[in-house]
């Protein structure tokens, strides 16, 4: 959905709908992951150990100065187990 | 392309009020051949299908009966828009909750109306190929009813049976395609969407569960308007349940949607009092109380609101003989083992809320006068699973905490109660070894 902004004639309704944001965020693919735990120490910020040792992952998104921590985390995981993805949401 | 006979015989049967797919049981034989099939329902709707099923199917407002109940209209235009190449119609009958006793019935006593939706799934979707994936022991059934209607000349596509291992996850969306692909019957980490545009072979591919199909078979038949003519608007259409506990024997009947369940369970408040409690849904849907339940009307929006699902149509009656913490135990246990054991937070999850359960149900002195975190753990579980397993299990257990919480303080306090070692009403078929 677009932000909208219907202006009309007189005594017309200003409308403003928040728009879906590009956002990049972390997933796991729960089949994949062994529970190594390297994206947690790569990237505090977004992923916590559960007491399993396998990762909670953070839905919020990746801002940009954490992209390249991403990044990394992604590239770091011994099973490949960790994806960037980012859309409209 | 051939003209199948069907579309020959002309279709002038009546349309049933009620009951609808389960109309030929009064048969002397009480098993529908390919004959009386025809004789009872008429030709196959073949070309109609091809030109007006899809807005029938959104009109009837019909949804999935496998236990998602996500729109069946939605779903076929879904696989209609993989158009690079043609698609496959996979008629889903493996039916692994053992609780559940419907789609076994329905494909041994009315196998034609389930070959009927495949086929017409084919026409509609241009597919050319169809799988009926049942249970290994009811391949024969089957591919006799197959054989028949080849003999007739009845389908568009040639139609195949594969057996499915007896597990509670192989009727699962994404274990039927990987199972279908050679692999072994276990859920994958993909986003539904991809099936429906590349799942068996690559191709795009409709999983449509069989009661789901026997009902599109009635509607290419008599249409949407006369589908949403039972049930309410919001659940129209009648549903078949599997009722344990409350007769002798468990029952597999045919419903209108918006039925009261005191008059489907045949219950006044009297007889409520030799009940705890009914399992609606199956073991990934929840516990409901007698007092809930006797006012409570069969449909979707009801069943949410008491925090369960109308699911595959699970309706089990727990007699005050058996103990609903232990039932409760055993069916997590049960559900810890026929986890596919791929993701961690399920394996690890399930198993000690497999533990939890069985401390309160049979060893509660071990908790030394706590309720075990059993909420907690819960919420560690939910979402982190590749398929819906996990959290399935912990809205069954969240419910009987909430129903049998009186019943928990009990145990906690004073030790197990009588029924703790007395008969269980659940099916937890020990012979079902983890799904491979």
């Amino acid at each position: 959905m677009m932000a909208t902004r219907r202006v009309s004639g007189l005594g017309a309704q200003v409308t403003s709908l928040p728009a879906p944001k590009w956002r990049v965020t972390l997933v796991v693919d729960p089949t994949m992951c062994d529970g190594h735990g390297v994206c947690a120490e790569l990237l505090p910020e977004r992923v916590k150990m559960d007491q399993w040792g396998f990762p909670i992952i953070s839905d919020e998104e990746i801002p940009t100065a954490l992209a390249d921590h991403a990044r990394r985390a992604v590239a770091s995981c011994p099973r490949l187990a960790l994806h960037l993805v980012e859309g409209l949401q | 392309m051939r003209t199948p006979l069907a579309e020959i015989t002309p279709p002038t049967r009546e349309a049933p009020t009620f009951p609808r797919l389960l109309s030929g049981l009064s048969s002397p034989d009480n098993s529908f051949g390919l004959h009386d099939h025809l004789e009872q329902w008429g030709a196959l709707p073949l070309r109609r299908a091809r030109a007006t099923l899809l807005d029938e199917l959104d009109s009837a407002g019909l949804r999935g009966h496998g236990g998602a109940r996500f729109p069946v209209g939605t779903k076929w235009r879904a696989v209609s828009e993989g158009r690079a190449r043609r698609a496959v119609v996979v008629a889903n009958g493996a039916e692994g909750e053992p609780a559940s006793l419907k789609d076994a019935f329905l494909l041994t006593k009315f196998p034609h109306l389930v070959l009927d939706g495949a086929s017409l799934g084919a026409a509609v979707l241009n597919a050319n190929r169809i799988v009926v994936y049942v249970p290994d022991r009811l391949t024969d059934v089957i591919g006799r009813a197959i054989h028949a209607r080849r003999r007739a000349d009845l389908d568009p596509v040639e139609i195949e049976v594969v057996g499915a291992p007896e597990a509670f996850l192989s009727g699962q969306e994404s274990a039927v395609v990987r199972a279908l692909n050679n692999g072994p019957a276990l859920p994958t980490f993909v986003g539904i969407q991809s099936i429906r545009t590349r799942g068996v072979g690559g191709r795009p591919t409709l999983v449509q569960n069989v009661e789901s199909l026997a009902q599109v078979a009635m509607i290419s038949r008599f249409g949407g308007q006369w589908f949403r003519s039972v049930g309410t608007d919001d659940s129209p259409g009648t549903m078949l349940l599997t009722i344990t506990g409350r007769w002798t024997e468990p029952q597999v009947v045919e419903a209108p949607h918006g039925v009261a369940f005191r008059d489907l369970l045949q219950l006044t408040a009297q007889d409520a009092d030799r009940y705890w409690g009914i399992l609606l849904g199956g073991y990934g849907g929840g516990w409901v109380s007698m007092t809930d339940i006797l006012e409570c009307r069969l449909t979707e929006e009801a069943a949410r609101q008491l925090g369960s699902s109308l699911g595959a149509g699970v309706v089990a009656v727990l007699p005050r003989t058996c103990c609903p913490l232990a039932e409760t135990a055993r069916v997590v246990r049960y559900m810890e083992r026929q986890g596919a054991g791929q993701c961690g937070p399920c394996v690890h999850g399930l198993a000690d809320l497999a533990a939890h359960m069985e401390a309160l149900a049979f060893d509660p002195a071990a908790l030394r006068g706590h309720l075990p975190p059993i909420e907690e753990l819960c919420g560690l579980i939910e979402g982190r699973g590749a398929c819906r397993h996990p959290d399935g299990v912990t809205r069954f257990v969240r419910s009987a905490l909430v129903v049998f919480h009186n019943e928990a303080l009990q145990h906690v306090r004073r030790g197990p109660c009588g029924a703790v070692n007395g008969p269980a009403l659940l099916p937890c078929p020990a012979h079902q070894g983890r799904p491979r």
